[in-house]
This record gives C-alpha cells, structure tokens and sequence, in this order.
C-alpha cells in the first residue's frame, strides 16, 4: 500500500513539475549519500526522492520539520509511513534529543539522507547561509558522500503560504560528492558546500 | 471504433501514415549507416518520436471522438505547463494559475465533449479574459500587472483555445458527412505535421535564403516553398476523405500550411524573447510538446472557422 502511495505521489509531482533530472558529474549508486538541497517549498524533497532511480528511493529518506509533519493524519502518513522521514525539532527545548543525533541514528548504516541546510524556505532567487548540521554530519561521518543538489522553479508549483500547487516544469540537478577536507574549518566548508549548490544553477 | 475500422478511407488513412513511417524508419536506418552525425541521430530521434505520437493520435481517433477530447485537453495541459514556466509570473498570480490549469481548462473541454459550442467559443476569449486580471488585481500585487494578466491570457488563448478547436472539429454539422468528423481531424493534423517536416527536409536539402535570421535560423524560403507545395499536393490528394471538392481542398490544405508556418515562427519568436532553443524536453528529438504543436495552435481555429461558415 505504501509503495502504491508513493508511486502515486511520484506520478502527482511529475504531472506537476515534469521530471526533469540533471546530473554532473553524479552516479546514483547504492552507497550512502547525503543530498544536501536549496529550499523553496514544502514539495522540495519529493522533487529529490522523485529525481532518485526507483531502487534509491526506499533507502533516502527526507529530514523534516516535527512541527509540520508530526501531525495526524494525512501529514504523518505521509511524512513518517510512506517517505520514512527523520523529524527534527526546529526549536528544541531544553531534554529534546539532539538534532545531529537524531540525524545520524536516522542515516544508521544503510540509509540516505535529503537535507536542507538553510533550515527555512527562500524565495527561490536567493540561498541562505548554511546552518552547521551538514558540516557536523559530514565529520561524523567522513564515509558518506555529501551531494549538492540544486532544485529549481519548485517554489513557482507551491509558494510559500499557499496550500494548492500548480503545474510549473522544474528541474533537479545533482553536483559531484563532496566531503569535509582534514582541517577545513566549518565556515570554510559551509561556503564551499554552498558555492556547489550555486554552480550547479548554471546547469 | 468498430465502426471507424469498417471504414475503408480511415483504414486507408491509417495505412499511409505507416507506409510513411516506414519508409523515413528505412531512410534514417540507411544514413546511420552510412554516416553517423548528430544530425542523423537527432533525426531518428524525431522519427521514433513520430511512431509514438502516430500511435497515440490513431488509437484517439478510433474511440470515435472521446479519446481526441481527452488527447487534445493533455496535449494542452502539457504546452501551458511549458509556456507558463517560461512566463515570469509573480506569487500573486498563483491562484490565478490555479483556476487556468484547473478549472478553465478542464471546463473548455468539457464544452467540446458536450458540443456546447456558444459556450466554448466564449469561454476563453471573455470570461477568462475577465477574470484572470480581476484574480490577480485581487492578489494586490502590482508589479508589472498588464504584462502578468496578458502572458497569462495569451498562454490560455494558444495554448487551450486554439487547440481545442482541433477536437472541436468532431462537433460540425456537414450535410452528408455525419459520423466522418474523425477524418477532418485526421487531414488537418496530417497536413500541419508533414508540412513541418516536409519544410525541414527541403530546408536541410536546398535551403540557402533564410526567412527570419533573427526569429529563426532554421526557416528558409527553399524550405518554406518546397514545404507548403508538397503538403498542399499531398493534402489535394487526401480530396475523396473530405467534405471539399478537388480545389477547395487544396485551397483548405495551403492556407492549413501558411497557418502552420505562421504559428511557428510566432512561437519562435516568444522563445528568442524567453532566450531558449525549445519549450522543454519531453519528446525526444523534437523539443516540448509546444514545439510540436506550436503550428497546429495557428492552423486549428481557422480551418475549423472556414469548414464551419462554409460547409455547415
């Protein structure tokens, strides 16, 4: 049932954004990964898990707000039963878990992850500066590949504060995986990591 | 559909479309063979792509009329999907784009389906053209408004209301021809089709002036003349399948050409003013679906106002 869920949501967002996929210098394999993407729209990951070959889909799951996918019903099926996705506390209070190991506990030794690490949605024009979670991930975990991903028009489908999408092609491109260098300091990498999401646009 | 297959014309029809696709198959299997360049593959490309839609559009016709409304009513979908991803629209135009994808363009259809023709031929150019400004002046956001609601409405009008006059062909009443509407749908999209490629083949054998170096390099007179000639000669020979004499039919078939050319040499040059090459990536070889159908948008709703003053 979940898979004919997630099939069916696949179709939905190519009916709607097409299903156009670019990659540079990118193989899709089994080896863990994480795609770290720009964020417009609530419908960014199921663009990247969309843009993934069927068989890596089930194994990459989304990172996610807890406040927004944590709710019952049609959210938490979704979110939790058919994207497996790992929820974070966007405003952690004081004995909630620690986000990086929640993400890590998530990544575990077979998964991907899909993450945004400007933490909030932009317009689209602009990316915002990184937040450290990718650069503490990748230093965690030297032995998985961090893919940019750059995801393009989404925010046109479904802006930020409207709750129906439109039909708008948009486009994901993957860049070549990157990892965190020896004794690269966190601002260093966080704008390296940045700058390839950037390249990527002129793709 | 059992009785579209009974009938020796359509069947006849059907045929030459095959002999035709069989024959380029052969043709572009041999220059492979002989050299292989990237415009060779392109042209494969196309020609695979070519058995696809000639599949597609005879298993339409052969539902015997639902299947075209349904057929053209994606194909439009598809072409607005392109053109409105091109059109800078503002988050203030969202809901707009909402009633446009969902609602009025399902209902134009609709209007075809149900043969409601008053309806369906006012649909887009009034009350759509009423209420997409009014939507977006409801949004309050004012920036470049003009220019938002035109490109909008100018989307709706090619890329819906032109092309379900393709469809609504099958809703003529022509003395004598009840039941054989399928096949005017038949000769108008053959003829727009084949005179686009009979344009390129002589444009690519003989071409050296071109028409519009600036809106389309590709496009020269060789190409144009040798194009509109051959397709108005092999629409004239299609004469027995339609409701025309001998030389109305040829008159019909050159101005399908003209209209043809027209509309994509209109559309090329919205895509110069976007700075792209094609509308999108669907169909291989080809471009976007609004590549492939930027002609028939032009030549639909005049062959389909002309048959209707005249024949009806």
């Amino acid at each position: 049932m979940r898979r004919v869920v997630a099939k069916g949501v696949v179709g939905i967002a190519r009916v709607l954004a097409g299903g156009n996929v670019r990659r540079v210098g990118f193989t899709p394999d089994d080896r863990q990964r994480i795609y770290f993407v720009n964020h417009t729209s609530h419908l960014d990951f199921v663009l990247v898990w969309a843009a993934l070959p069927p068989r890596l889909r089930t194994m990459t799951r989304p990172v996610a707000a807890k406040d927004y996918w944590d709710k019952p019903g049609l959210r938490r099926y979704l979110g939790v039963k058919v994207f497996n996705a790992v929820l974070v506390e966007r405003n952690p209070t004081t004995g909630s878990p620690n986000a990086i190991d929640v993400l890590l506990d998530g990544l575990g030794e077979k998964h991907s992850l899909i993450i945004f690490p400007e933490g909030t949605r932009g317009d689209g024009t602009t990316i915002a500066q990184f937040k450290s979670g990718l650069y503490r991930l990748g230093k965690e975990r030297p032995d998985v590949d961090l893919i940019p991903s750059y995801i393009n028009n989404v925010n046109r489908v479904l802006p930020k504060g409207e709750f129906v999408p439109v039909p708008m092609l948009a486009s994901v491109s993957f860049g070549e995986p990157m990892h965190v260098g020896e004794d690269e300091d966190k601002n260093a990498f966080l704008d390296r990591a940045r700058n390839a999401i950037l390249e990527l646009r002129q793709w | 559909m059992v009785t579209m297959i009974r009938d020796r014309q359509t069947l006849l029809l059907f045929a030459g479309i095959l002999a035709l696709l069989v024959v380029a198959t052969l043709i572009g299997q041999i220059m492979r063979w002989r050299r292989r360049s990237d415009v060779v593959d392109n042209l494969n490309a196309r020609i695979k792509a070519w058995w696809v839609m000639s599949a597609v559009f005879a298993l339409s016709l052969l539902t015997g009329g639902l299947g075209s409304v349904i057929l053209f009513g994606l194909l439009s979908f598809f072409a607005l999907r392109e053109f409105i991803t091109l059109t800078p629209t503002r988050p203030a135009d969202h809901s707009a784009l909402f009633w446009v994808f969902f609602i009025i363009l399902p209902l134009q259809y609709y209007l075809v389906a149900t043969q409601w023709y008053g309806f369906f031929s006012v649909l887009i150019p009034v009350y759509a053209f009423l209420f997409i400004p009014s939507r977006i002046a409801i949004s309050g956001d004012a920036n470049a408004f003009l220019e938002r609601s035109s490109k909008i409405q100018w989307g709706l009008m090619v890329c819906v209301y032109c092309v379900s006059h393709v469809p609504a062909l099958l809703m003529l009443e022509i003395p004598g021809y009840a039941g054989k509407n399928a096949r005017l749908l038949f000769f108008l999209v053959v003829i727009v089709q084949l005179s686009d490629v009979l344009q390129y083949v002589w444009g690519k054998l003989l071409g050296r002036h071109k028409i519009s170096p600036v809106i389309s390099p590709s496009k020269t007179w060789e190409g144009f003349i040798g194009g509109t000639v051959s397709a108005t000669l092999i629409g004239t020979a299609l004469w027995r399948t339609t409701p025309f004499t001998v030389w109305q039919t040829m008159g019909m078939a050159f101005i399908i050409t003209i209209m043809g050319f027209l509309g994509g040499l209109t559309m090329s040059a919205i895509k110069r003013d976007s700075g792209v090459k094609d509308w999108g990536s669907s169909i291989q070889g080809h471009g976007g679906v609004l590549d492939r159908i930027d002609s028939i948008c032009f030549a639909g709703p005049i062959f389909f106002h002309l048959t209707r003053y005249f024949f009806t």
